[in-house]
Protein backbone atom coordinates (compact mmCIF):
# COMPACT_ATOMS: atom_id res chain seq x y z
CA UNK A 1 0.00 0.00 0.00
CA UNK A 2 2.81 2.39 0.93
CA UNK A 3 6.29 2.10 -0.57
CA UNK A 4 8.95 4.53 0.64
CA UNK A 5 12.32 4.50 -1.07
CA UNK A 6 15.53 6.40 -0.31
CA UNK A 7 13.78 9.09 1.72
CA UNK A 8 16.09 11.99 2.67
CA UNK A 9 15.35 15.23 4.52
CA UNK A 10 18.05 17.81 5.05
CA UNK A 11 17.57 20.96 7.15
CA UNK A 12 20.55 23.09 6.13
CA UNK A 13 23.55 20.86 6.76
CA UNK A 14 21.66 18.57 9.15
CA UNK A 15 20.35 15.28 7.82
CA UNK A 16 17.16 14.63 9.79
CA UNK A 17 16.29 11.57 7.71
CA UNK A 18 18.96 9.71 5.76
CA UNK A 19 18.08 7.23 3.03
CA UNK A 20 15.17 5.46 4.73
CA UNK A 21 13.18 2.85 2.81
CA UNK A 22 10.25 0.77 4.01
CA UNK A 23 6.96 -0.75 2.93
CA UNK A 24 3.61 -0.99 4.62
CA UNK A 25 1.17 -3.72 3.61
CA UNK A 26 -2.60 -3.20 3.56
CA UNK A 27 -4.19 -3.96 6.93
CA UNK A 28 -0.91 -3.88 8.80
CA UNK A 29 0.01 -1.97 11.97
CA UNK A 30 3.61 -0.80 11.69
CA UNK A 31 5.28 0.59 14.81
CA UNK A 32 7.84 3.35 14.29
CA UNK A 33 10.11 3.88 17.26
CA UNK A 34 13.34 5.69 18.03
CA UNK A 35 14.74 8.18 20.52
CA UNK A 36 13.90 11.90 20.39
CA UNK A 37 15.31 13.50 17.24
CA UNK A 38 15.70 10.17 15.45
CA UNK A 39 13.58 11.40 12.53
CA UNK A 40 10.20 9.77 13.27
CA UNK A 41 8.18 12.96 13.16
CA UNK A 42 10.14 14.20 10.14
CA UNK A 43 9.12 11.06 8.25
CA UNK A 44 5.49 11.63 9.30
CA UNK A 45 5.67 15.23 8.15
CA UNK A 46 6.88 14.13 4.72
CA UNK A 47 4.24 11.40 4.46
CA UNK A 48 1.47 13.88 5.33
CA UNK A 49 2.89 16.63 3.12
CA UNK A 50 3.78 19.19 5.79
CA UNK A 51 7.10 19.58 3.95
CA UNK A 52 8.53 17.88 0.87
CA UNK A 53 11.42 15.37 1.06
CA UNK A 54 14.87 16.50 -0.09
CA UNK A 55 15.14 13.26 -2.06
CA UNK A 56 13.41 9.91 -2.36
CA UNK A 57 10.03 8.60 -3.37
CA UNK A 58 6.78 7.98 -1.49
CA UNK A 59 4.32 5.81 -3.41
CA UNK A 60 0.81 5.41 -2.00
CA UNK A 61 -1.35 2.85 -3.80
CA UNK A 62 1.11 2.93 -6.67
CA UNK A 63 1.11 6.71 -7.12
CA UNK A 64 3.86 9.14 -6.22
CA UNK A 65 2.73 11.53 -3.47
CA UNK A 66 6.07 13.01 -2.35
CA UNK A 67 5.84 16.80 -2.33
CA UNK A 68 2.05 17.03 -2.74
CA UNK A 69 0.36 19.63 -0.49
CA UNK A 70 -1.24 18.22 2.68
CA UNK A 71 -4.85 18.69 1.59
CA UNK A 72 -4.24 16.61 -1.55
CA UNK A 73 -2.57 13.84 0.41
CA UNK A 74 -5.41 13.69 2.92
CA UNK A 75 -7.94 13.55 0.10
CA UNK A 76 -6.10 10.50 -1.24
CA UNK A 77 -6.65 8.72 2.05
CA UNK A 78 -3.79 9.37 4.45
CA UNK A 79 -5.05 10.68 7.79
CA UNK A 80 -2.92 11.91 10.64
CA UNK A 81 -3.07 12.57 14.37
CA UNK A 82 -0.69 14.80 16.27
CA UNK A 83 1.57 14.23 19.22
CA UNK A 84 0.10 17.34 20.81
CA UNK A 85 -3.68 17.50 20.25
CA UNK A 86 -4.63 20.60 18.31
CA UNK A 87 -8.42 20.95 18.35
CA UNK A 88 -10.19 24.19 17.47
CA UNK A 89 -11.26 25.40 20.89
CA UNK A 90 -13.87 27.81 19.58
CA UNK A 91 -15.71 24.99 17.78
CA UNK A 92 -17.70 22.19 19.40
CA UNK A 93 -16.38 18.63 19.44
CA UNK A 94 -18.83 17.71 16.70
CA UNK A 95 -17.87 20.71 14.53
CA UNK A 96 -14.19 19.82 14.85
CA UNK A 97 -14.78 16.29 13.63
CA UNK A 98 -17.39 17.15 10.98
CA UNK A 99 -15.08 19.82 9.56
CA UNK A 100 -12.34 17.22 9.13
CA UNK A 101 -14.92 14.87 7.60
CA UNK A 102 -16.12 17.46 5.11
CA UNK A 103 -12.78 18.76 3.85
CA UNK A 104 -10.82 15.55 4.42
CA UNK A 105 -13.12 13.63 2.11
CA UNK A 106 -12.97 16.28 -0.60
CA UNK A 107 -16.16 18.22 0.27
CA UNK A 108 -18.69 15.55 -0.63
CA UNK A 109 -21.77 16.71 1.24
CA UNK A 110 -22.90 17.95 4.64
CA UNK A 111 -24.82 14.75 5.30
CA UNK A 112 -21.79 12.61 4.49
CA UNK A 113 -19.54 14.71 6.74
CA UNK A 114 -21.97 14.60 9.66
CA UNK A 115 -22.44 10.87 9.31
CA UNK A 116 -18.66 10.36 9.22
CA UNK A 117 -18.32 12.54 12.32
CA UNK A 118 -20.96 10.56 14.21
CA UNK A 119 -19.34 7.25 13.32
CA UNK A 120 -15.87 8.49 14.23
CA UNK A 121 -17.02 9.91 17.58
CA UNK A 122 -18.85 6.68 18.42
CA UNK A 123 -15.79 4.66 17.44
CA UNK A 124 -13.45 6.52 19.82
CA UNK A 125 -16.08 6.81 22.55
CA UNK A 126 -16.73 10.56 22.61
CA UNK A 127 -20.22 12.11 22.95
CA UNK A 128 -22.00 12.55 19.61
CA UNK A 129 -24.04 15.39 21.15
CA UNK A 130 -23.66 18.32 18.77
CA UNK A 131 -23.27 20.92 21.47
CA UNK A 132 -20.58 19.20 23.56
CA UNK A 133 -17.68 21.60 24.07
CA UNK A 134 -13.97 20.91 23.63
CA UNK A 135 -13.30 22.65 26.95
CA UNK A 136 -13.24 20.17 29.77
CA UNK A 137 -11.82 17.29 27.74
CA UNK A 138 -8.84 15.80 29.58
CA UNK A 139 -5.64 14.52 28.00
CA UNK A 140 -7.31 11.22 27.10
CA UNK A 141 -10.37 12.99 25.67
CA UNK A 142 -8.24 15.28 23.51
CA UNK A 143 -6.33 12.29 22.13
CA UNK A 144 -9.65 10.66 21.29
CA UNK A 145 -10.77 13.85 19.55
CA UNK A 146 -7.56 13.84 17.48
CA UNK A 147 -8.24 10.27 16.50
CA UNK A 148 -11.89 11.01 15.66
CA UNK A 149 -10.83 13.92 13.42
CA UNK A 150 -8.42 11.68 11.55
CA UNK A 151 -11.00 8.88 11.24
CA UNK A 152 -13.66 11.25 9.90
CA UNK A 153 -11.46 11.93 6.88
CA UNK A 154 -12.04 8.26 5.93
CA UNK A 155 -8.36 7.36 5.71
CA UNK A 156 -7.02 4.15 4.21
CA UNK A 157 -3.74 4.76 6.01
CA UNK A 158 -3.64 6.37 9.46
CA UNK A 159 -0.50 8.04 10.73
CA UNK A 160 -0.78 8.03 14.53
CA UNK A 161 1.83 10.31 16.09
CA UNK A 162 2.87 9.34 19.63
CA UNK A 163 -0.73 9.05 20.52
CA UNK A 164 -0.27 7.83 24.08
CA UNK A 165 1.99 10.47 25.65
CA UNK A 166 0.42 11.98 28.78
CA UNK A 167 -1.92 9.06 29.52
CA UNK A 168 -1.92 6.76 32.55
CA UNK A 169 -1.37 3.00 32.22
CA UNK A 170 -5.03 2.16 32.00
CA UNK A 171 -5.78 4.86 29.39
CA UNK A 172 -2.73 3.73 27.44
CA UNK A 173 -3.97 0.16 27.24
CA UNK A 174 -7.40 1.38 26.12
CA UNK A 175 -5.87 3.58 23.42
CA UNK A 176 -3.72 0.73 22.13
CA UNK A 177 -6.79 -1.50 21.94
CA UNK A 178 -8.56 1.31 20.10
CA UNK A 179 -5.91 1.37 17.35
CA UNK A 180 -6.21 -2.38 16.99
CA UNK A 181 -10.02 -2.10 16.75
CA UNK A 182 -9.67 0.62 14.12
CA UNK A 183 -7.57 -1.75 12.06
CA UNK A 184 -9.75 -4.82 12.70
CA UNK A 185 -13.19 -3.21 12.32
CA UNK A 186 -12.53 -0.44 9.80
CA UNK A 187 -9.72 -2.13 7.88
CA UNK A 188 -7.49 0.93 8.21
CA UNK A 189 -3.76 0.44 7.83
CA UNK A 190 -1.79 2.17 10.61
CA UNK A 191 1.70 3.53 11.14
CA UNK A 192 2.14 4.24 14.83
CA UNK A 193 4.90 6.43 16.18
CA UNK A 194 5.37 5.95 19.90
CA UNK A 195 7.75 6.51 22.78
CA UNK A 196 6.19 4.00 25.12
CA UNK A 197 7.45 0.69 23.82
CA UNK A 198 5.69 -1.85 25.99
CA UNK A 199 2.17 -1.09 24.81
CA UNK A 200 3.24 -0.60 21.22
CA UNK A 201 4.97 -3.97 21.08
CA UNK A 202 1.75 -5.68 22.15
CA UNK A 203 -0.35 -4.27 19.31
CA UNK A 204 1.86 -3.80 16.23
CA UNK A 205 2.54 -6.43 13.57
CA UNK A 206 6.00 -5.13 12.72
CA UNK A 207 8.38 -2.54 14.16
CA UNK A 208 10.86 -0.23 12.50
CA UNK A 209 13.55 1.44 14.61
CA UNK A 210 15.20 4.74 13.72
CA UNK A 211 18.32 6.35 15.14
CA UNK A 212 19.93 9.59 13.95
CA UNK A 213 17.71 9.59 10.87
CA UNK A 214 18.64 6.06 9.78
CA UNK A 215 16.77 2.79 9.92
CA UNK A 216 18.71 0.46 12.20
CA UNK A 217 16.28 -2.42 12.58
CA UNK A 218 13.00 -3.75 11.25
CA UNK A 219 11.01 -6.87 11.95
CA UNK A 220 8.63 -8.60 14.34
CA UNK A 221 8.40 -7.06 17.83
CA UNK A 222 10.20 -10.00 19.43
CA UNK A 223 13.05 -9.89 16.90
CA UNK A 224 13.52 -6.14 17.17
CA UNK A 225 13.48 -6.00 20.93
CA UNK A 226 16.26 -8.59 21.10
CA UNK A 227 18.32 -6.94 18.32
CA UNK A 228 21.63 -5.90 19.97
CA UNK A 229 21.81 -2.68 17.92
CA UNK A 230 18.37 -1.63 19.07
CA UNK A 231 19.16 -2.42 22.68
CA UNK A 232 22.40 -0.49 22.39
CA UNK A 233 21.16 2.76 20.82
CA UNK A 234 17.60 3.00 21.99
CA UNK A 235 16.37 0.65 24.63
CA UNK A 236 19.30 0.92 27.02
CA UNK A 237 18.11 0.18 30.50
CA UNK A 238 14.53 -0.21 29.26
CA UNK A 239 15.42 -3.40 27.37
CA UNK A 240 14.44 -5.72 30.19
CA UNK A 241 11.15 -3.95 30.68
CA UNK A 242 10.36 -4.20 26.98
CA UNK A 243 11.22 -7.85 26.74
CA UNK A 244 9.09 -8.52 29.78
CA UNK A 245 6.22 -6.65 28.14
CA UNK A 246 6.59 -8.66 24.96
CA UNK A 247 6.66 -11.91 26.93
CA UNK A 248 3.56 -10.84 28.83
CA UNK A 249 1.78 -9.95 25.61
CA UNK A 250 2.51 -13.38 24.20
CA UNK A 251 0.81 -14.80 27.25
CA UNK B 1 -37.95 74.19 25.23
CA UNK B 2 -37.32 71.00 27.17
CA UNK B 3 -39.66 69.11 24.90
CA UNK B 4 -37.78 70.34 21.87
CA UNK B 5 -34.48 69.32 23.36
CA UNK B 6 -35.79 65.81 24.00
CA UNK B 7 -36.79 65.45 20.38
CA UNK B 8 -33.33 66.55 19.23
CA UNK B 9 -31.78 64.12 21.67
CA UNK B 10 -33.96 61.28 20.39
CA UNK B 11 -33.18 62.19 16.80
CA UNK B 12 -29.46 62.16 17.56
CA UNK B 13 -29.74 58.78 19.29
CA UNK B 14 -31.61 57.33 16.32
CA UNK B 15 -29.13 58.79 13.84
CA UNK B 16 -26.33 57.36 15.97
CA UNK B 17 -27.91 53.92 15.75
CA UNK B 18 -28.30 54.26 11.99
CA UNK B 19 -24.66 55.35 11.61
CA UNK B 20 -23.64 52.50 13.91
CA UNK B 21 -25.09 49.89 11.55
CA UNK B 22 -23.04 51.22 8.65
CA UNK B 23 -19.85 51.49 10.71
CA UNK B 24 -20.42 47.95 12.00
CA UNK B 25 -20.62 46.70 8.41
CA UNK B 26 -17.34 48.45 7.55
CA UNK B 27 -15.70 47.09 10.70
CA UNK B 28 -16.91 43.55 9.94
CA UNK B 29 -15.06 43.46 6.61
CA UNK B 30 -11.80 44.70 8.10
CA UNK B 31 -12.16 42.39 11.12
CA UNK B 32 -12.84 39.41 8.89
CA UNK B 33 -9.58 39.92 6.99
CA UNK B 34 -7.60 40.52 10.15
CA UNK B 35 -9.21 37.69 12.10
CA UNK B 36 -8.73 35.11 9.38
CA UNK B 37 -5.60 36.11 7.46
CA UNK B 38 -3.91 38.08 10.26
CA UNK B 39 -3.26 40.99 7.93
CA UNK B 40 -4.65 44.53 8.23
CA UNK B 41 -5.91 45.99 4.98
CA UNK B 42 -4.92 49.63 5.54
CA UNK B 43 -6.43 50.28 2.11
CA UNK B 44 -9.86 48.91 3.10
CA UNK B 45 -11.64 52.27 2.79
CA UNK B 46 -10.06 52.79 -0.63
CA UNK B 47 -11.75 49.59 -1.80
CA UNK B 48 -14.98 51.21 -0.65
CA UNK B 49 -14.04 54.33 -2.63
CA UNK B 50 -13.53 52.24 -5.80
CA UNK B 51 -16.92 50.63 -5.16
CA UNK B 52 -18.53 54.07 -4.87
CA UNK B 53 -16.96 55.07 -8.19
CA UNK B 54 -18.23 51.79 -9.62
CA UNK B 55 -21.75 52.73 -8.54
CA UNK B 56 -21.35 56.25 -9.94
CA UNK B 57 -20.29 55.04 -13.37
CA UNK B 58 -22.79 52.20 -13.55
CA UNK B 59 -25.68 54.51 -12.64
CA UNK B 60 -24.69 57.83 -14.20
CA UNK B 61 -22.67 56.65 -17.21
CA UNK B 62 -24.25 53.33 -18.17
CA UNK B 63 -27.69 54.31 -16.95
CA UNK B 64 -28.30 51.20 -14.87
CA UNK B 65 -30.94 51.43 -12.15
CA UNK B 66 -29.54 51.51 -8.62
CA UNK B 67 -30.66 47.99 -7.73
CA UNK B 68 -29.04 46.50 -10.84
CA UNK B 69 -25.81 48.44 -10.34
CA UNK B 70 -25.38 47.45 -6.69
CA UNK B 71 -24.73 43.69 -7.22
CA UNK B 72 -22.26 44.54 -10.01
CA UNK B 73 -20.39 47.02 -7.81
CA UNK B 74 -20.24 44.44 -5.01
CA UNK B 75 -18.86 41.89 -7.46
CA UNK B 76 -16.23 44.35 -8.73
CA UNK B 77 -14.95 45.08 -5.24
CA UNK B 78 -15.04 41.37 -4.32
CA UNK B 79 -12.79 40.63 -7.31
CA UNK B 80 -10.58 43.54 -6.25
CA UNK B 81 -10.32 42.02 -2.75
CA UNK B 82 -9.32 38.65 -4.22
CA UNK B 83 -6.74 40.34 -6.47
CA UNK B 84 -5.36 42.31 -3.52
CA UNK B 85 -4.82 39.01 -1.74
CA UNK B 86 -3.27 37.21 -4.71
CA UNK B 87 -0.97 40.02 -5.81
CA UNK B 88 0.01 41.70 -2.54
CA UNK B 89 -0.86 39.65 0.55
CA UNK B 90 -0.16 36.07 -0.56
CA UNK B 91 3.51 36.75 -1.44
CA UNK B 92 3.92 38.48 1.96
CA UNK B 93 1.98 35.99 4.05
CA UNK B 94 5.01 34.95 6.06
CA UNK B 95 6.71 38.35 6.00
CA UNK B 96 6.99 40.62 9.05
CA UNK B 97 3.66 42.34 9.91
CA UNK B 98 5.21 45.78 9.30
CA UNK B 99 5.97 44.80 5.69
CA UNK B 100 2.38 43.66 5.16
CA UNK B 101 1.15 46.91 6.70
CA UNK B 102 3.41 49.01 4.49
CA UNK B 103 2.40 47.04 1.39
CA UNK B 104 -1.34 47.56 1.95
CA UNK B 105 -0.53 51.17 2.86
CA UNK B 106 1.15 51.39 -0.54
CA UNK B 107 -1.99 50.03 -2.17
CA UNK B 108 -3.94 52.83 -0.43
CA UNK B 109 -1.87 55.47 -2.22
CA UNK B 110 -1.93 53.55 -5.50
CA UNK B 111 -5.74 53.44 -5.42
CA UNK B 112 -6.04 57.10 -4.37
CA UNK B 113 -3.65 58.24 -7.08
CA UNK B 114 -5.28 55.99 -9.64
CA UNK B 115 -8.69 57.46 -8.82
CA UNK B 116 -7.29 60.99 -9.04
CA UNK B 117 -5.75 60.36 -12.45
CA UNK B 118 -8.62 58.34 -13.86
CA UNK B 119 -11.64 60.13 -12.40
CA UNK B 120 -10.33 63.58 -11.45
CA UNK B 121 -10.83 65.30 -8.13
CA UNK B 122 -14.43 66.35 -8.72
CA UNK B 123 -17.06 65.39 -6.18
CA UNK B 124 -19.58 63.12 -7.88
CA UNK B 125 -22.88 61.68 -6.83
CA UNK B 126 -25.54 59.37 -8.17
CA UNK B 127 -28.04 62.12 -8.63
CA UNK B 128 -30.42 60.11 -6.48
CA UNK B 129 -31.89 61.97 -3.55
CA UNK B 130 -34.03 59.86 -1.31
CA UNK B 131 -36.71 61.71 0.62
CA UNK B 132 -36.44 62.62 4.27
CA UNK B 133 -38.87 61.01 6.64
CA UNK B 134 -40.54 63.51 8.96
CA UNK B 135 -41.88 61.91 12.06
CA UNK B 136 -42.80 63.67 15.30
CA UNK B 137 -40.63 66.69 14.51
CA UNK B 138 -37.67 64.42 13.71
CA UNK B 139 -35.89 64.32 10.36
CA UNK B 140 -34.64 60.89 9.37
CA UNK B 141 -33.31 60.33 5.88
CA UNK B 142 -34.45 57.27 3.96
CA UNK B 143 -30.90 56.71 2.71
CA UNK B 144 -29.75 56.25 6.30
CA UNK B 145 -32.65 53.98 7.16
CA UNK B 146 -31.98 51.91 4.03
CA UNK B 147 -28.25 51.76 4.80
CA UNK B 148 -28.97 50.62 8.33
CA UNK B 149 -31.41 47.92 7.27
CA UNK B 150 -29.27 46.56 4.46
CA UNK B 151 -26.12 46.64 6.61
CA UNK B 152 -27.90 44.58 9.27
CA UNK B 153 -29.15 42.09 6.68
CA UNK B 154 -25.64 41.85 5.20
CA UNK B 155 -24.14 41.17 8.61
CA UNK B 156 -26.82 38.58 9.36
CA UNK B 157 -26.04 36.77 6.10
CA UNK B 158 -22.33 36.74 6.94
CA UNK B 159 -23.16 35.41 10.41
CA UNK B 160 -25.27 32.60 8.95
CA UNK B 161 -22.57 31.77 6.41
CA UNK B 162 -19.90 31.67 9.12
CA UNK B 163 -21.90 29.48 11.50
CA UNK B 164 -24.03 27.27 9.24
CA UNK B 165 -21.63 26.18 6.48
CA UNK B 166 -18.45 24.11 6.62
CA UNK B 167 -16.66 26.74 4.56
CA UNK B 168 -17.65 29.42 7.09
CA UNK B 169 -16.65 27.14 9.97
CA UNK B 170 -13.27 26.59 8.33
CA UNK B 171 -12.88 30.37 7.91
CA UNK B 172 -13.56 30.85 11.63
CA UNK B 173 -11.27 28.02 12.61
CA UNK B 174 -8.29 28.76 10.40
CA UNK B 175 -7.46 31.90 12.37
CA UNK B 176 -6.70 29.72 15.39
CA UNK B 177 -4.28 27.32 13.77
CA UNK B 178 -3.00 27.94 10.27
CA UNK B 179 -0.89 24.79 10.10
CA UNK B 180 -3.44 22.22 11.11
CA UNK B 181 -6.12 23.14 8.57
CA UNK B 182 -4.31 21.72 5.54
CA UNK B 183 -3.87 18.48 7.48
CA UNK B 184 -7.64 18.28 7.84
CA UNK B 185 -7.88 18.47 4.07
CA UNK B 186 -8.45 22.21 3.79
CA UNK B 187 -6.68 24.18 1.08
CA UNK B 188 -5.63 27.20 3.16
CA UNK B 189 -4.81 29.31 0.10
CA UNK B 190 -8.35 28.83 -1.16
CA UNK B 191 -9.84 29.78 2.23
CA UNK B 192 -7.80 32.99 2.24
CA UNK B 193 -8.87 33.83 -1.29
CA UNK B 194 -12.56 33.30 -0.47
CA UNK B 195 -12.22 35.34 2.72
CA UNK B 196 -10.56 38.18 0.79
CA UNK B 197 -13.33 38.14 -1.81
CA UNK B 198 -15.90 38.19 1.01
CA UNK B 199 -14.09 41.10 2.69
CA UNK B 200 -14.12 42.89 -0.66
CA UNK B 201 -17.82 42.14 -1.13
CA UNK B 202 -18.56 43.72 2.27
CA UNK B 203 -16.58 46.81 1.23
CA UNK B 204 -18.62 46.83 -1.99
CA UNK B 205 -21.89 46.60 -0.06
CA UNK B 206 -20.79 49.47 2.18
CA UNK B 207 -19.93 51.46 -0.96
CA UNK B 208 -23.43 50.96 -2.38
CA UNK B 209 -24.92 52.31 0.86
CA UNK B 210 -22.45 55.17 1.41
CA UNK B 211 -22.82 56.48 -2.12
CA UNK B 212 -26.46 57.30 -1.33
CA UNK B 213 -25.34 59.63 1.46
CA UNK B 214 -21.97 61.00 0.40
CA UNK B 215 -20.37 62.31 -2.75
CA UNK B 216 -17.49 60.23 -4.06
CA UNK B 217 -14.02 61.68 -4.66
CA UNK B 218 -10.54 60.10 -4.61
CA UNK B 219 -9.99 60.93 -0.92
CA UNK B 220 -13.39 59.89 0.40
CA UNK B 221 -11.77 56.86 2.05
CA UNK B 222 -10.05 59.17 4.51
CA UNK B 223 -13.37 60.21 6.01
CA UNK B 224 -14.26 56.71 7.21
CA UNK B 225 -11.09 54.58 6.90
CA UNK B 226 -9.50 55.77 10.16
CA UNK B 227 -12.83 55.45 12.03
CA UNK B 228 -13.28 51.89 10.80
CA UNK B 229 -9.78 50.98 11.84
CA UNK B 230 -10.19 52.54 15.27
CA UNK B 231 -13.51 50.77 15.82
CA UNK B 232 -11.84 47.45 15.05
CA UNK B 233 -9.03 48.19 17.49
CA UNK B 234 -11.54 49.35 20.12
CA UNK B 235 -13.50 46.11 19.76
CA UNK B 236 -10.33 44.05 19.69
CA UNK B 237 -8.85 43.41 16.22
CA UNK B 238 -10.39 40.29 14.74
CA UNK B 239 -13.18 40.18 17.35
CA UNK B 240 -16.43 40.31 15.34
CA UNK B 241 -18.76 40.90 18.29
CA UNK B 242 -16.39 43.47 19.80
CA UNK B 243 -16.29 45.37 16.52
CA UNK B 244 -20.09 45.34 16.33
CA UNK B 245 -20.49 46.76 19.85
CA UNK B 246 -17.69 49.31 19.34
CA UNK B 247 -19.27 50.55 16.09
CA UNK B 248 -22.55 51.41 17.82
CA UNK B 249 -20.78 52.93 20.81
CA UNK B 250 -18.57 55.05 18.59
CA UNK B 251 -21.45 56.15 16.38
CA UNK B 252 -23.45 57.16 19.44
CA UNK B 253 -20.61 59.28 20.79
CA UNK B 254 -20.22 60.99 17.41
CA UNK B 255 -23.93 61.61 17.11
CA UNK B 256 -24.56 62.79 20.67
CA UNK B 257 -21.30 64.74 20.80
CA UNK B 258 -22.35 66.56 17.66
CA UNK B 259 -25.73 67.42 19.23
CA UNK B 260 -24.28 69.88 21.74
CA UNK B 261 -22.05 71.66 19.30
CA UNK B 262 -20.65 71.19 15.79
CA UNK B 263 -20.60 67.72 14.28
CA UNK B 264 -16.79 67.83 14.39
CA UNK B 265 -16.96 67.90 18.18
CA UNK B 266 -18.55 64.48 18.03
CA UNK B 267 -15.44 63.17 16.29
CA UNK B 268 -13.15 64.89 18.80
CA UNK B 269 -15.02 63.25 21.67
CA UNK B 270 -15.08 59.85 19.93
CA UNK B 271 -11.35 59.85 19.25
CA UNK B 272 -10.58 61.09 22.76
CA UNK B 273 -12.71 58.24 24.07
CA UNK B 274 -10.72 55.83 21.94
CA UNK B 275 -7.40 57.10 23.32
CA UNK B 276 -8.63 56.79 26.91
CA UNK B 277 -9.93 53.27 26.21
CA UNK B 278 -6.55 52.28 24.87
CA UNK B 279 -5.18 52.95 28.35
CA UNK B 280 -8.01 51.17 30.16
CA UNK B 281 -8.62 48.20 27.85
CA UNK B 282 -5.75 48.00 25.39
CA UNK B 283 -6.80 44.57 24.09
CA UNK B 284 -10.30 45.76 23.18
CA UNK B 285 -13.70 46.23 24.80
CA UNK B 286 -14.62 42.57 25.08
CA UNK B 287 -11.15 41.20 25.74
CA UNK B 288 -10.97 38.70 28.55
CA UNK B 289 -8.80 39.80 31.41
CA UNK B 290 -5.66 37.71 31.41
Amino acid sequence: MLVVEGLVKRFGGFKAVNNVSFKVARGEILGLIGPNGSGKSTIFNMLSGTFPPTAGSIKFEGEEIAGLPPHRIINRGIGRTFQIPRPFHRLTIFENVALAGYFGQGRLSRANAEEAAERALAMVGLPTDRRASVEGLGAAGLKKLELAKALATAPKLLLADESLGGLDDNEMEQAADMLRRIRDELGITIIWVEHIMGVLMRVVDRVMVLDHGEKISEGLPAEVSSDPRVIEVYLGTDANAVQAAVARARG
Amino acid sequence: MLEHFDIFLLEAVINGILLGGLLALLALGLNLIFGVIDVTWICYAELVMIGMYGMYFLVQYYGLPYYAAAPLAILIVAVLGALLHLLVIAPLLNAAPINQLLATGGVLFVLQSFATVAFGIDFRNLGIRLPVLQFADMHLSYSRLLAFGVALIGMLLVYLFMTRTFLGTAIRAIAQDRQIMPLMGVDAGRIYLITSALGGALAGLAACLLVLQYDVHPFVGLSFGPITFIICVLGGLGNFVGGFVAAFLFAQIISLGGLYSDLEWGYVLAFAFFIVMMFIRPAGLLARRS
